[in-house]
């Protein structure tokens, strides 16, 4: 491994932004421990770190959100207090948030306008949303409404309401997690012509070689503390990921020859309207996974994959009996407990208010999914016992970190609690397990964890469906790969036999995605097609 | 101008304990105030309304009878609104337990032999009766998206037009020189006394039991425990398999039996025959009383106490002061507002934001 700079003040010149001996504390937790970080004009630099590390902590502090217990910030070596975004914002802090606040049955011009001060707000605000689009290749049709966008267009809407602020330092948290691999080209090109007009850009990300990629200098965080800068460009990204985890991250074993077993999920041509104003349809999806495999479904965000996931649990009921078939079983008008009771398991994407309930205790949010399956209601009556037993063995399992005997959900952090709602359903030994985004927003050893589960559940002779965002993470453990795009499911392939370029065509919809248009293309109102119907 | 609202993420156990007994004291300042604008002593009204009731047996009595329908009625609707499921109509469902099961009590008037089994039958027509009459509105729901709001709050007004008009005509007591109210009851269809010369009688023990029953049933059963999580995470009761429609009609079941079963307690305890109205709102300020005991059946029992201590305290103070009883009521209400206020400060963190957007 390439040797570390120690942390703390680096020779050159006066940085843009500078952050120095930052310590906030939250009652006895210290989230940020003598943080210090330097931003120059002209960089991107990546701030890495596991969940929890303190990065969340630290870009609040740098945006005006939380203000720090000790140590100072400062602006081209003059010590300022960011009091609130405002003073953030007047200083030319600009930020691009993990998720979108965006109001959409609002216009892309109406949530621009919505945040920005009010002289700024008036009627050129078009043109001008307009001529930011066509400088830095981010178009938009500023009389779209935002619930007819695909999440990277959502996201030039937040990029383009920084910029029209002429930022000096743009701060990203996660941006890539939500886009195709292609949009995720376009965005670098957009940072890398930010950071070429001489801004400052901090970038938050988990994705190593998207750091290594775009990034000449990287702050590492482990538990508050800075544990090393470094130039990613001569790491790797193994390197980088043990310093952000202390510790060497274990190679997950790949799928070793998986033998076809029987047919245990069987979806045929499953249909589905769509739930609500902005879901998204089912149109025929066919799909078999068998035994002892793990099949992986990939797509970008709001494709179809939650109401996907709810038509298998059994949360939205199909059509027909037929649709879903569950060890040969027609499921498709079975509730999600009778569906637990043939065997089946779940774990949504959403972990707060979904697959667990954030106030109740970890043994009540056993009794959750199990009290039909592990025999903790008898008659009616729960037997808390046998719940935090069960509690218990899920949490020496899958190596859950809480605080207490018995807390609730949601003071875990995101990884934890993901380990332990995995833990749940894998325990119950299911014979079909459907997991929506495994491993979102989990650090990279709970992630790694969490993948070896799965494919030790298959290896076991479970049918394992995989809904993902994260194509990496299907390569690493899938079999065969389908793409969902529109509520639409492409036949599943064989992982060894396809490549991501591939898979990214078909996750925006088969064509190639556009190459930065000339100015003349984005003019407002006239370029882009009518605005899609309800 | 605008106000945010930001969850605390340090919420302090003692904070959330102490809410309502803050909430109870600001409304005595306001209380006072109001007392003191309106020419009387808040010292004296403070003495009449709070003091004077606990100071003798006959009105610590008298406390004890106005909190067993209020809290009884209070522990079945905080299995609704723990689910997050309105029902605004227990006055109506009170009033129909009352009429149905006071109907038996009139129509077996004089009846020879063994008569065991009038008081039972009673008590399980007005719980019955209670607790269709709130399904009317859960089925209005479930069925046709609509609001149970409305409709259990419209209910009341038909419950009580049909009592007032049976305790008129069809059920009044025909030698009872045309007074609109029904017979007398029989003993047999009266609740017997606790006590010997007391004015206590077995509602008071009923409504105890009810709040032992549904401690029990919220902590210790899965029906208890659906009804924790809808209310806690609506997704997760979904992800968990529970029916919302199911349990949309469980509660209003249980709400409204509770309070037939009130409402049968009240007239064949305390009045002894059909009158044209027989409660005094005991099913709306039964809704105070379940926020200010949190939802709890243990909360409910002491939030009850305190609201039924605040009405004879009311009573006393028309007499003494010339206080009004609007008064009191407005002093319900205000308690009732300031409990949950004080509740949102304890989860949430308020910061004026000057200059921002409204």
């Amino acid at each position: 491994m390439a040797p570390v700079a120690p942390p703390g003040r680096t020779e050159g010149p006066t940085p843009l932004f500078g952050a120095y001996g930052i310590v906030k504390r939250f009652g006895d937790f210290t989230a940020n421990d003598g943080v210090d970080l330097e931003i120059r004009a002209g960089e991107i630099h990546a701030l890495l770190g596991e969940n929890g590390a303190g990065k969340s902590t630290l870009m609040k502090i740098l945006y005006g959100l939380l203000e720090p217990t000790e140590g100072v910030v400062t602006h081209r070596g003059d010590v300022v207090r960011l009091g609130n975004p405002e003073a953030a914002r007047a200083l030319g802090i600009g930020m691009v948030f993990q998720h979108f606040s965006l109001c959409e049955n609002l216009t892309v011009a109406e949530n621009i306008a919505l945040v920005m001060p009010p002289a700024l707000s008036g009627g050129t605000l078009k043109a001008r949303i307009g001529a930011v689009g066509a400088t830095y290749g981010l178009h938009l049709d500023p009389d779209r409404p935002v619930w007819s966008l695909s999440a990277g267009e959502r996201q030039r809407i937040e990029i383009i309401r920084c910029l029209l602020q002429d930022p000096k330092l743009l701060i990203l948290d996660e941006p890539t997690s939500v886009l195709t691999p292609g949009e995720a080209e376009l965005l670098f090109s957009v940072l890398e012509r930010l950071r070429d007009e001489g801004r400052a850009l901090l970038y938050i990300s988990h994705r190593l070689d998207e750091v290594r990629r775009l990034c000449a200098r990287a702050t590492i965080l482990r538990g508050g503390r800075v544990v090393g800068t470094c130039d990613p460009r001569a790491e790797t990204a193994r390197s980088m990921a043990a310093l952000m985890v202390g510790a060497q991250v274990g190679e997950v074993k790949p799928p070793s020859g998986m033998l076809a077993g029987p047919e245990r999920l069987v979806l045929s041509g499953l249909t589905l309207a769509a739930p609500g104003l902005h879901g998204t349809a089912l149109g025929g999806v066919s799909l078999t996974v068998r035994g002892g495999e793990i099949v992986g479904i990939v797509g970008i965000a709001g494709n179809g994959q939650a109401e996907l996931f709810d038509a298998l649990s059994g949360e939205a009921l199909a059509p027909e009996p037929g649709m879903v078939r569950f060890d040969g079983v027609a499921s498709g008008r079975l509730g999600i407990t009778a569906r637990r009771r043939g065997g089946a398991g779940f774990v949504p994407e959403e972990r707060n208010g979904h697959g667990a309930a954030p106030t109740l205790s970890l043994s009540d949010n056993a009794i959750l999914s199990r009290h039909a399956t592990a025999g903790l209601s008898r008659f009616g009556i729960l037997r808390r016992a046998a719940a935090k037993a069960l509690a218990q063995a899920v949490i020496g399992a899958f190596d859950v970190r809480k605080a207490g005997p018995d807390p609730a959900a949601g003071t875990l952090s995101g990884g934890n609690l993901q380990k332990y709602l995995m833990g749940r359903e894998i325990l119950a030994e299911p014979g079909i397990l459907v997991v929506n985004q495994p491993t979102w927003g989990v650090d990279a050893l709970a992630a790694a964890h969490i993948r070896q589960a799965l494919l030790d559940l298959a290896g076991r002779g479970a049918a394992v469906l995989v809904i993902s965002q994260d194509l990496d993470e299907l390569f690493e453990i899938a079999g065969r790969i389908a793409v969902l795009h529109d509520g639409a499911l492409s036949p599943a392939v064989p992982a060894a036999e396809t490549t991501r370029e591939t898979l990214g065509l078909l996750m925006g919809g088969g064509e190639p995605v556009p190459p930065a248009p000339p100015p003349a293309a984005i003019t407002p109102d006239l370029a882009r097609e009518p605005t899609h119907a309800h | 101008m605008r106000i945010d609202l930001t969850p605390r993420t340090d919420r302090s156990a003692l904070m959330d304990a102490l809410s309502p007994v803050l909430a109870f004291a600001a409304a005595l300042v306001v209380g006072g105030l109001v007392v003191a604008a309106m020419g009387r002593s808040p010292a004296a009204a403070f003495v009449t309304y709070f003091v004077a009731p606990l100071s003798e047996v006959w009105s610590l009595q008298e406390v004890a009878l106005k909190a067993a329908p209020l809290a009884l009625i209070a522990t079945g609707l905080a299995f609704c609104f723990r689910a997050n499921i309105w029902n605004i109509g227990a006055e109506g469902q009170f009033v129909v337990g009352g009429l149905f099961g006071g109907w038996i009590g009139v129509a077996t008037h004089g009846a020879a032999g063994n008569t065991l089994w009038v008081l039972p039958l009673m008590l399980v027509v007005g719980t019955l009766a209670g607790m269709l009459y709130g399904l009317i509105p859960a089925l209005l729901k479930v069925r046709l998206g609509v609001s149970e709001i409305l409709t259990s709050l419209m209910l009341v007004y038909v419950a009580e037009l049909l009592l007032d008009y049976m305790a008129r005509g069809p059920l009044r007591d025909p030698a009872g020189f045309n007074f609109p109210q029904s017979v007398t009851f029989d003993d047999a269809a009266r609740l017997p006394y606790l006590m010997e010369g007391d004015t206590l009688h077995a509602g008071v023990a009923i409504a105890l039991a009810a709040i032992v029953v549904a401690t029990l049933v919220l902590a210790r059963t899965l029906f208890g425990f659906t009804v924790r999580v809808v209310g806690a995470s609506p997704r997760a009761a979904r992800f968990a398999g529970f029916s919302d429609a199911r349990l949309t009609l469980a509660v209003f079941a249980v709400s409204g039996g509770a309070a037939g079963l009130a409402g049968i307690a009240e007239v064949a305890g305390k009045i002894g025959q059909l009158q044209p109205s027989i409660s005094p709102g005991y099913g709306f300020t039964a809704i105070i009383v379940a926020f200010l005991g949190r939802l709890s059946p243990a909360g409910i029992l002491v939030a009850a106490l305190v609201i039924a201590l605040t009405t004879i305290g009311g009573e006393g103070a028309q007499i003494d002061l010339k206080l009004p009883l609007d008064l009191t009521r407005a002093f319900q209400g205000l308690l009732l507002a300031l409990v949950l206020g004080a509740d949102a400060l304890s989860r949430y963190r308020v910061r004026l934001v000057p200059g921002a957007a409204a």
